[in-house]
């Protein structure tokens, strides 16, 4: 009941609540939770109450005609299998339609949706008669059709700019997500031909992929532990080289900053995906940077950028170091300014070294006014598709294995998909990667948390 | 005497160390400046400097279009672009808008929905979006462009921290003056809130607009093999594959550098707007 019942004291308190609707109201009230609109059009108030009825009219013809079947087949997902008949007249084969498990799956999905949605304007259909109903008994006349609209560009204006958007959301956003969180607890995949049909296979891949002893376990877990490896030195290496960069350009000695700085910053102009494609090309076996070192005689066998495991990964980190720096100058470029010349001055009074002030001033300093964002970064490279997809694909790929020796998990989440439509395994390494980022930014809310009760740097 | 040395040594240290990293991060981009103009074929690449100069990178880029129609995938790409921007732009504005300005039941549930689904990978959905996408009928021929549009702009709602941020600077004062002179939400939305937070809808527009020409995985998951429909990163990407890099690669490089001036311009700009919109809306 508690879910039904407004608390008084609470900040949008209302009494026009479905609850006190279906218990005090009515018989037109209550007759509206059946027939909808029924409260409005007993109200003499035609448009709303036909578009209510309308609504439910189109609902209703929705789910016989097809909603109820759908979601009827979504606990087995569909059996028959595309058949084959002789037809004897015309002397060929035809193709009886089979079931489609995918679409099965989708379009059940979507009967849910509408039918949350459908539960949504019901609501807000009991509520109106309700209210309708308590302002007649209290003398007071009902809100005409003209002004409902102009409430929608005045006190309620929220319901007119977020509709769009939330739907957009809702389609392109929520559904799709659900669809695919769905997909894990199926047998939805190329391997053992699952592809038409599949079935509910419950916690079955979770328990594959969780597993160290299986085949893709093994690659699961070395895939984390290397993609919180990249996402650790993607952040930290970037964050220091920038901050040391910043601070060489920065220095009072020091001159032409705005030079350095647009020397720096150039690479942030050319698209990202560019640079990258660029840099992939001439790190080839025969790119130019290999075959250059050559005909210098520098080297006598090409340099393995992306085919030994190691050379590619350090190979990314430091690309991405090349990537990165720039954005990180930037920004702590700013942040440095403002750090209070005082502190400097006291510490060469007390005849600190540089080396002394950059640990006992300029670091601590930074990272507290870096650490929210130093975090969001860090999630951000363990979603980092563009660099490794971009330069290396993931390769070195190891025989028999489908993740990389440089694939984090969501490039690899990508392969499994898009490449090898292994969709439950994706599914489950998605939901898996949502796990690991949530938990990183958990822990750093709350940390970020005491760092706002601490109140300032100094 | 001692401490002027020392000073000079750390000068001279930093502007040697500062040089090699500035080569190291202007050289990459240089080199493809002048590889564009090189008249050299193939991707094999043996000298640093090209030997032999010519402009035909560029104009083969506009008139030889029988394999990979770069003209084309710039407007399919221009189109997607324009579109996807204005419909992001307003999604998110009315978004940030109705978090900032307005309090009424569902915000706080919404603000945390919307952070929930930005740590879900970005593309994770993306085959069920393609399967959505499928069964409107988007998929094939020339609707693949509005696909696209779509997927670039539907989702622009849950992106609306940085809007709000902005809006939650601007004084609440004036929202209440307007109101007490008789405005409705609605005109104090278009003709208060919007005048004001002009660099906020710059900044956003902009990168609404840059998203379709950096974006890589979404336009290849459904474009798919519709050459026709390429937005420029799939087609640059089909430069470099095997059957294509021999005849394609000197082009490539003048593609990117194509690419690299608009969006170096859009840059410039966002720069500027972004430091503007930093220092809040109403000034003194």
């Amino acid at each position: 009941m508690a879910l039904f019942k407004s608390n008084p004291n609470d900040e949008f308190y209302t009494p026009y609540t479905v609850w006190n609707a279906l218990t005090k109201g009515n018989w037109k009230t209550r007759l509206s939770a059946v027939i909808m609109g029924f409260g409005q059009l007993a109200g003499h108030r035609f448009i709303k109450g036909l578009m209510y009825l309308g609504v439910e009219a189109l609902y209703i013809y929705y789910m016989v005609s097809q909603g109820i079947a759908e979601i009827a087949a979504l606990p087995g997902l569909g059996e028959a299998e595309q058949g084959k008949v002789w037809n004897e007249a015309l002397g060929v084969y035809e193709y009886t339609a089979g079931d489609n498990s995918v679409k099965i799956l989708l379009f059940g999905i979507v009967a849910l949706f509408v039918t949350a949605g459908f539960i949504v304007i019901w609501r807000a259909n009991m509520k109106g008669a309700w209210k309708a109903q308590v302002l007649q008994e209290q003398g007071k006349p009902l809100p005409t059709f003209r002004q409902d609209i102009a409430r929608l560009f005045d006190t309620d204006i929220q319901k007119t700019l977020l509709t769009l958007p939330v739907l957009g959301i809702l389609i392109f956003t929520i559904l799709p997500l659900v669809f695919m969180i769905s997909m894990a607890f199926t047998n939805y995949s190329k391997v053992g031909q699952h592809l038409v049909l599949f079935d509910w296979v419950g916690l079955k891949n979770f328990g594959e992929v969780l597993n160290f002893g299986s085949d893709i376990g093994s690659q699961f877990w070395s895939v984390l532990g290397w993609t919180l490896i990249w996402a650790f030195f993607a952040t930290f290496l970037n964050y220091i080289f920038g901050m040391i960069l910043a601070l060489a350009i920065n220095r009072k000695g020091t001159r032409g900053k705005a030079f350095w700085r647009f020397c720096f910053v150039l690479s942030i102009a050319v698209p990202q995906f560019v640079s990258l494609m660029v840099l992939r090309s001439v790190l080839q076996p025969q790119g130019a940077v290999n075959v250059i070192l050559q005909n210098l005689g520098w080297i006598d066998q090409s340099l393995p950028f992306f085919t030994n495991a190691t050379w590619a990964r350090v190979t990314v980190i430091v690309i991405n170091l090349w990537v990165g720096i720039p954005y990180t100058l930037l920004d702590l470029t700013g942040i440095l300014q403002n750090i209070p010349g005082e502190l400097y001055e006291s510490a060469r009074i007390d005849g600190a070294s540089t080396v002394t002030t950059f640990f006992k001033i300029t670091l601590p300093y930074m990272l507290f006014v870096t650490a929210p964002n130093l975090i969001v970064t860090f999630t951000n490279n363990i979603n980092n598709f563009n660099v490794i997809y971009l330069l290396s694909e993931g390769n070195p790929t190891p025989v028999g294995h489908t993740a990389g020796k440089t694939d984090l998990l969501v490039t690899w989440l990508y392969k499994l998909t898009i490449d090898r439509q292994e969709y439950n395994i994706g599914a489950v390494i998605g939901i898996l990667t949502f796990v690991v980022l949530a938990i990183v930014s958990l822990v750093t809310y709350r940390s970020t948390g005491s760092y706002k009760n601490e109140e300032g740097f100094m | 005497m001692n401490a002027t040395v020392k000073k000079r040594v750390s000068n001279t240290l930093t502007y040697i160390g500062l040089s090699i990293l500035a080569i190291i991060w202007v050289f990459p981009i240089v080199w493809v400046v002048l590889y564009s103009f090189s008249a050299q074929k193939g991707s094999y690449i043996s000298t640093i400097l090209p030997k032999a100069w010519t402009i035909s990178n560029y104009t083969k880029l506009f008139t030889d279009t029988s394999i990979l129609n770069f003209p084309r995938m710039f407007t399919n790409t221009l189109i997607i672009a324009i579109c996807s921007c204005l419909l992001s732009v307003f999604f998110t504005i009315s978004v940030a808008y109705c978090m900032s300005r307005l309090r009424f039941k569902l915000r706080k549930p919404f603000m945390n929905i919307a952070m929930i689904l930005g740590l879900f990978p970005g593309f994770m959905a993306m085959v069920a979006v393609y399967f959505i996408l499928q069964s409107f009928g988007l998929t094939e021929g020339s609707m693949i462009k509005v696909a696209l549009i779509l997927v670039y702009s539907a989702g622009a709602g849950v992106k609306f921290y940085v809007a709000k941020g902005f809006f939650d600077t601007m004084p609440k004062a004036l929202d209440e003056a307007a109101e007490m002179d008789g405005c409705t939400k609605w005109q104090i939305f278009t003709k208060i809130t919007m005048p004001l937070s002009k660099p906020i809808i710059i900044s956003t527009t902009l990168q609404a607009f840059m998203a379709p020409w950096i974006d890589f995985i979404f336009a290849k998951v459904i474009c798919r093999a519709n050459a026709n429909e390429y937005t420029v990163a799939i087609g640059m990407w089909q430069m470099l594959d095997k059957t294509y890099i021999n005849d394609w690669y000197m082009r490539f490089l003048a593609a990117a550098v194509l690419i690299s001036i608009p969006i170096a311009i859009i840059f410039i700009f966002m720069q500027k707007f972004y430091a503007d919109g930093m220092g809040g809306a109403v000034k003194g």
